[in-house]
C-alpha cells in the first residue's frame, strides 16, 4: 500500500517510491532518481507529479521545480512514445552524427524536441551519450543504437513502429 | 551493444574479465572475484592505503590525483559517518570507458567500492551513474542485489563482523555533475551546482561527512591492484604513472574502441597501430587526446607518451583517456565551435566567467563559421577564454577555455584564412543546425 492516498503513479512505481525515500541517510537524496522514474511512468513530469513528489520527499514544490529545471533529461511536456535522441557531439559528429540527425528529421518530419502528430516518435539532438567508440550513436528511450547509418535508422524506426521496440518501463 | 575490441599491445588488467560473463556473480568469484576485499579485511586500512600508494594509481577521471594519497587524507576519527562515492557520471565527450566497465565487470566496481570503504573506515558507498546509462544501472543494481544475496554486502560481510552497504543512484542528465562536489549536491537531491573548495570532500563531503570520491575506472582497478600487488601494477606503467588504463579511441580511425594500454604508451602507436590508423588512409590533422576539454595536439605533436606527466609537458592533458582523432577533412573552426557549443549548453550559469564566456565564444565562433567573422574575432575568442581560466568554482570553465585556446593558438592561421573566405576542411554543420538545437 502506498503511503500517499490517491497517488498518480502506477502501483508498482508508487511502491518503489515508498521504498526509495527510506534507503538514504537523507530523504531528499531520492529526489533526482524519483523525478526520472516519475517521467518514465507518466511520460513527463507533470504538475501533479511535482506536487506528489514534494509530498513524498517532504520539501516545497518550488524546491522540486528548482531541481527539475536543472537536469537535461527531465521534461515537463510529453514526448513521443519513443524518444529518439541523436548525439552530435565531437566523436559522433566526425562519423556522421549530423547526417543521422538530418535523416531522422526528414524521416520523422519533425525537428529538435518535436513530437510526431501520432505521438509515436519525438526527436532530440543530445550531447555526448557515452558511446563515442561506437559512433554515430543514438538512444531511443534508454536503448543505445550504435554504428548507425541512415539505412539502419530506417530499419530501427520500422521496428519501433511495428511494436518491436521497448517501452520505457 | 558496444563492440569488444582487442590488440596484441593491450595489457589487460581492468579489462581482464571483459567478455567472460563476469556480470554473473559466480563467474566473477571463479575469476578471482571478491578475494581482494577479503584480503583487505584481513590486512586492514593501513595495508590497503600502502598498496594503493605503491601502485602509482592516479585518478582516472582526468585529474590524475594519486588515489592512495587521496584516501590517506580522510581523517581516521570522525563524528559524522564517512562515505565512498563512485563517479560513473561519465559525460566528457570522447569518453566511454566506464560504459564498458559497468557492462562487463560490475562486481569489480562493487568490490573496489568496498575496499575503498575499508581503507577510510566507511560503511556506506554510493555508485552514481549518469541517467542515460539506464541499462548499465540495471546491470549494477542486479550485481549489488546478487552481492547482498551472497552475504558479500550488508551486515557481517563474509562472516568477518564488518558491515558495508552500497546504494546505486541514477543521475538525470548533466555533464557538470561529473565534478565531484556537484555530484555530491546531486546525490543530496539538489541542482548539480559545484561547491567552493576548501573544504575538500575528504574532510567535508557528502552530507557533510568525510568522503572519498573516485572515478569508476579507478575503483574497478582497485581489486586487481590488491591481488597483483602495488609494485607489480606500478611496473606496468611509466614513471610516476602506475599501471594501465582504458583508452577510448574514437573519431577518424579504422578500429575505434576501448583499449587497455600501459600508461606512457605512445600516442602515435595508439592511433596508428592499436586503432588501425586514420580511416580511409587519409592524413591526420589533429588529436584531442583526453576528452573534449583537453587542448588539441597537431599531427606533428603525437610522439608523446600517454601519461599524466608527458601529456602535461606536451601542453595538454591525459584527461579521461578519450582520444578523438581528426583527419584532414575536418574544419578546426567548426570543431572548435561544436566543442564550445557543448560547454555553453552544459554551463550551469552559477559563475559569470563561465556562463558569459562560453556564450560569447559560441556566438563569436557561430558568426565566424557562418562567414561573417572579422580578424578581431580570433583575438576576442582568445581573450574571453583566457579570462575564464581559473575564475570559476568548478573546472567546467577551464574545460571550456582550455580546448578553445588550443584551437585558436595552434590553428590561428586556419581561423584567419576562414575569415578571409579560404575555408580549410569540409564543414558538415549548417548554420540552421547550430542555431536550432543548442
Amino acid at each position: 500500500m502506498s503511503t500517499i492516498a490517491n497517488t498518480i503513479f502506477s502501483p508498482e512505481m508508487a511502491a518503489r517510491f515508498d521504498k526509495l525515500v527510506t534507503i538514504y541517510p537523507v530523504r531528499r537524496s531520492a529526489l533526482v532518481p524519483m523525478l526520472l522514474y516519475a517521467q518514465d511512468d507518466l511520460g513527463y513530469v507533470s504538475d501533479a507529479a511535482v506536487a506528489e513528489i514534494a509530498l513524498r520527499i517532504e520539501i516545497l514544490e518550488l524546491d522540486v521545480r528548482n531541481v527539475l529545471s536543472y537536469y537535461s533529461m527531465l521534461r515537463t511536456k510529453p514526448a513521443g512514445k519513443y524518444n529518439v535522441q541523436v548525439c552530435t557531439n565531437i566523436s559522433c559528429m566526425l562519423r556522421g552524427g549530423y547526417e543521422i540527425l538530418d535523416h531522422c528529421k526528414h524521416k520523422l518530419g519533425i525537428g529538435h524536441k518535436e513530437v510526431t502528430p501520432d505521438g509515436v516518435f519525438s526527436l532530440e539532438e543530445v550531447e555526448c551519450i557515452g558511446a563515442c567508440c561506437w559512433a554515430p550513436a543514438m538512444q531511443i528511450n534508454y536503448d543505445f543504437h550504435d554504428d548507425l547509418t541512415p539505412e539502419k535508422v530506417d530499419v530501427l524506426f520500422q521496428m519501433y513502429k511495428d511494436g518491436q521496440g521497448k517501452d520505457v518501463k | 551493444m558496444p563492440t569488444l575490441v582487442s590488440h596484441p599491445d593491450e595489457v589487460k588488467v581492468i579489462s581482464r574479465r571483459f567478455g567472460m560473463g563476469a556480470t554473473d556473480i559466480d563467474k566473477y568469484v571463479e575469476l578471482d572475484g571478491y578475494k581482494a576485499v577479503q584480503n583487505a579485511i584481513a590486512e586492514g586500512p593501513e595495508w590497503i592505503i600502502n598498496v594503493m600508494k605503491a601502485s602509482g594509481m592516479r585518478g582516472r577521471g582526468g585529474a590524475g590525483f594519486p588515489t592512495g594519497l587521496k584516501w590517506s587524507f580522510v581523517p581516521k576519527q570522525s563524528e559524522k559517518p564517512k562515505y565512498v562515492l563512485v563517479n560513473g557520471d561519465e559525460s566528457e565527450p570522447g569518453t566511454c570507458k566506464d560504459h564498458v566497465i559497468f557492462l562487463h565487470d560490475p562486481h569489480a566496481v562493487i568490490e573496489g567500492t568496498m575496499i575503498a570503504g575499508l581503507a577510510i573506515g566507511s560503511k556506506l558507498g554510493f555508485i552514481y551513474l549518469r541517467g542515460e546509462y539506464r541499462y548499465l544501472l540495471k546491470i549494477m543494481e542486479k550485481a549489488v542485489a546478487d552481492a547482498y544475496a551472497k552475504g558479500f554486502l550488508g551486515k557481517n560481510i563474509f562472516g568477518t563482523g564488518v558491515d558495508f552497504d552500497i546504494i546505486t543512484q541514477s543521475g538525470a542528465g548533466a555533464y557538470e555533475v561529473g565534478e565531484e562536489s556537484a555530484l555530491m549536491e546531486s546525490l543530496e537531491g539538489k541542482r548539480g551546482v559545484p561547491r567552493i573548495k576548501p573544504p575538500f570532500p575528504a574532510v567535508v563531503g557528502l552530507y557533510g561527512g568525510p568522503t572519498v570520491i573516485n572515478n569508476a575506472e579507478t575503483i574497478a582497478a582497485v581489486p586487481h591492484i590488491l591481488l597483483m600487488g602495488g609494485e607489480a601494477f606500478a611496473k606496468l606503467g611509466s614513471e610516476r604513472n602506475g599501471g594501465t588504463r582504458l583508452f577510448g579511441i574514437s573519431g577518424h580511425v579504422e578500429r575505434p574502441g576501448v583499449y587497455e594500454l600501459p600508461m606512457g604508451y605512445s600516442l602515435r602507436k595508439a592511433i596508428y597501430d592499436v586503432a588501425g590508423g586514420v580511416k580511409g588512409g587519409k592524413k591526420l590533422k589533429a588529436v584531442v587526446p583526453g576528452g573534449s576539454s583537453c587542448p588539441v595536439l597537431t599531427a606533428d605533436e603525437i610522439d608523446v607518451g600517454l601519461d599524466f606527466d608527458q601529456m602535461g609537458k606536451a601542453g595538454t592533458m591525459l584527461g579521461s583517456g578519450g582520444i578523438v582523432v581528426l583527419d584532414e577533412t575536418v574544419s578546426i573552426v567548426e570543431f572548435a565551435l561544436r566543442t564550445i557549443s557543448f560547454y555553453q549548453h552544459e554551463s550551469c550559469g552559477w559563475c559569470i566567467p563561465c556562463r558569459e564566456g562560453t556564450d560569447w565564444i559560441k556566438k563569436t565562433l557561430t558568426r565566424v563559421h557562418a562567414g561573417g567573422g572579422s580578424k578581431k574575432d580570433v583575438d576576442n575568442v582568445q581573450y574571453l577564454a583566457e579570462n575564464m581560466l581559473g575564475r570559476t568554482f568548478c573546472p567546467l570553465g577551464d574545460a571550456a577555455a582550455m580546448p578553445t585556446l588550443g584551437f585558436v593558438k595552434k590553428f590561428r592561421k586556419e581561423f584567419e584564412d576562414y575569415i578571409d573566405g579560404k575555408k580549410a576542411g569540409t564543414p558538415i554543420i549548417t548554420v540552421d543546425q547550430l542555431v536550432g538545437a543548442h
